[in-house]
């Protein structure tokens, strides 16, 4: 059982300084943040190293930033055997928010990759099926983004009722 | 540039060599829903079929998407949510009412006095038994037995009562608010429970009796969709389907919440007994005695619970949680139920996202129907017990 301290130390050790970084929360649970072109590479090391072994995948979110333009996905993690948890957090710039996919890693990404590009615009390099899942394949947007605008009609049909 | 010691476990989506007789048919893509009565809500299955045999399967969802995240969002005010997160899972209600409580009262540090806590523990566990009833129920129906459908919602009929007393509504209660409950329950809230715990027990055997032994079922179940342990982790399976598959795994007793770690109770696993480890039948039994578990936990309840105790006293008059984000799992009759919170300080959530536990655990259907007959898809989509309601949210 590890702390978020000291999974950041291990992945500072292992990816250096610069790509992972602690966001302490007093509140709740600290985070850390990683850069989008490791995360592949992180989230196998955290999969498969021994005393880590993050066997299972509890939850992926696609968040906007609204205030930063920013899109950031967070990973909440969870081992099976070892019994701790680990937030992870990806930050991207809204206009090009692209990072690899973990679908390879943990297959529960598998839906919930497609859902944050659905609902986010969030494009997950990799991803072996990038539909979206809840929308229409044809729908305009992306719902969850704070500045979203419905269409005014869809084929044909008007959406605000 | 990371060493990696050991492959993961093996996903693999291709057919088992001995499917068939060898003879090569015309392959057929069949559309199943998403109006077809098997497929408990909305859910649309593209089948690609050699003969009879399923050689892909892919679900569409979406069709009951409401997107309560977003309305969430623009509710200015948390309270408000609870509603919505009724309407996830709509036949247990009360689960999702106490995970996204507990979330929120983690979140902006609430205790909640221990009259309470019994309530919702009480609450809970007769809403998984409610929940398992109709599981079992439909999922006999779907394979072809009418009668166990018609016992076993004689039995929730008394679980929805006891909730109607309570709370006024039989399906969709908001009865658990954040910090408290929204009324006390009637006076005749302990003995209706206990009589309804003596009355219920004698029916599980009867149950079984009359359909988890039934030869028919067993040969409609034993065997199909097979889920090994390793791909359920994998794929993030949670509830009953990973425990049918023999994984010891219950958020109860492994990552206790509320005052579960007060009870006593076993977690029950899938044992192969019919069949192959992980397949449809160890999944429905695994309900069946879990029903039993609830049973234990609401006798304990009711012994230990306190007369006094105002059920309101916690409740905030304005709920404006610090600045801050929380995941928050608690276990439903379906799994794990996850809520991530993002709050700013203000008084609507700046992001709320359930990690809904069907969702989840309907993307493993893919890799656990290939080779399966078109029938068995039946048997294997109710073996998993989906709301679409939640899958959708």
């Amino acid at each position: 059982m590890k702390t978020t301290e000291e999974l950041h130390r291990l992945l500072s050790a292992q990816f250096g300084d610069e790509t992972c970084e602690l966001k302490p929360d007093e509140k709740v649970e600290p985070w850390i943040v990683v850069k989008p072109e490791v995360i592949r590479d992180v989230a196998k090391f955290l999969r498969d190293e021994d005393g880590l072994r993050f066997d299972c995948l509890m939850c992926l979110s696609g968040v906007h930033y609204q205030k930063e333009n920013e899109l950031g996905v967070t990973y909440h993690l969870f081992s099976t055997s070892e019994k701790h948890k680990l937030a992870l957090k990806v930050i991207m710039p809204e206009d090009n928010a692209q990072l690899p996919s973990v679908e390879q890693i943990w297959k529960t990404a598998d839906w919930y990759e497609r859902e944050a590009f659905d609902m986010f615009g969030i494009r997950f390099d990799g991803h072996p099926d990038p539909r979206r899942i809840l929308c229409p394949d044809d729908w305009e947007g992306h719902p969850l983004r704070k500045d979203y605008q419905v269409q005014e009609f869809y084929r044909g049909m008007k959406v605000e009722y | 540039m990371t060493d990696v010691k050991e492959k993961g476990p093996e996903v693999t989506l291709t057919l088992p060599a001995d499917t068939g007789n060898g003879l090569k048919t015309q392959e057929m893509i069949i559309n199943m829903g998403p109006q077809h009565p098997s497929t408990h809500g909305v859910l649309r299955m593209e089948l690609t079929l050699n003969g009879e045999i399923v050689t892909k399967a892919i679900p569409h969802i979406g069709y009951l998407h409401r997107c309560f995240e977003k309305h969430s969002e623009a509710m200015n005010d948390y309270a408000k949510v609870i509603p919505y997160v009724d309407r996830m899972d709509y036949v247990a209600a009360m689960n999702n009412e106490l995970g996204y409580a507990i979330a929120m009262e983690r979140l902006m540090d609430i205790r909640v006095n221990d009259r309470v806590e019994y309530i919702r523990v009480i609450m809970a566990e007769l809403q998984r038994v409610a929940s398992h009833l109709l599981a079992i129920g439909t999922f006999g129906l779907d394979i072809g037995a009418f009668t166990p459908f018609l016992y076993c919602f004689i039995e929730r009929e008394k679980i929805l009562d006891i909730f109607e007393k309570a709370s006024g509504a039989r399906l969709l209660y908001n009865y658990i608010w954040i910090g408290g409950l929204m009324n006390d329950v009637p006076a005749d809230f302990k003995s209706d429970t206990a009589a309804f715990v003596k009355s219920f027990r004698p029916k599980i055997k009867e149950l079984n009796d009359l359909l988890s032994m039934n030869r028919i079922f067993i040969d409609r179940t034993a065997n199909i969709g097979v889920l090994p342990e390793k791909v359920a982790i994998n794929y993030g399976v949670s509830g009953p389907s990973l425990r049918g598959s023999g994984v010891k795994w219950d958020l109860r007793r492994d990552d206790p919440y509320s005052i579960y770690d007060r009870f006593e109770f076993d977690v029950i696993v899938g044992k192969g007994e019919m069949g192959t480890l992980g397949d449809c039948w160890d999944r429905y039994i695994v309900r069946v005695w879990e029903m039993e578990e609830s049973l234990k936990i609401i006798e304990q309840a009711l012994d230990s619970m306190p007369d006094d105790g105002d059920v309101q006293e916690a409740i905030p008059k304005k709920i404006r949680p610090p600045a801050g984000e929380i995941y928050c799992r608690t276990e439903t009759p379906r799994g794990e139920l996850g809520y991530y919170i993002i709050s700013d300080k203000s008084t609507s959530p700046y992001r709320i996202k359930a990690r809904a536990p069907s969702f989840v655990n309907l993307s493993v259907l893919p890799a656990i129907s290939i080779g399966a007959m078109v029938a068995d898809m039946v048997a294997i989509i109710g073996s998993i017990d989906i709301v679409l309601g939640e899958v959708d949210r």
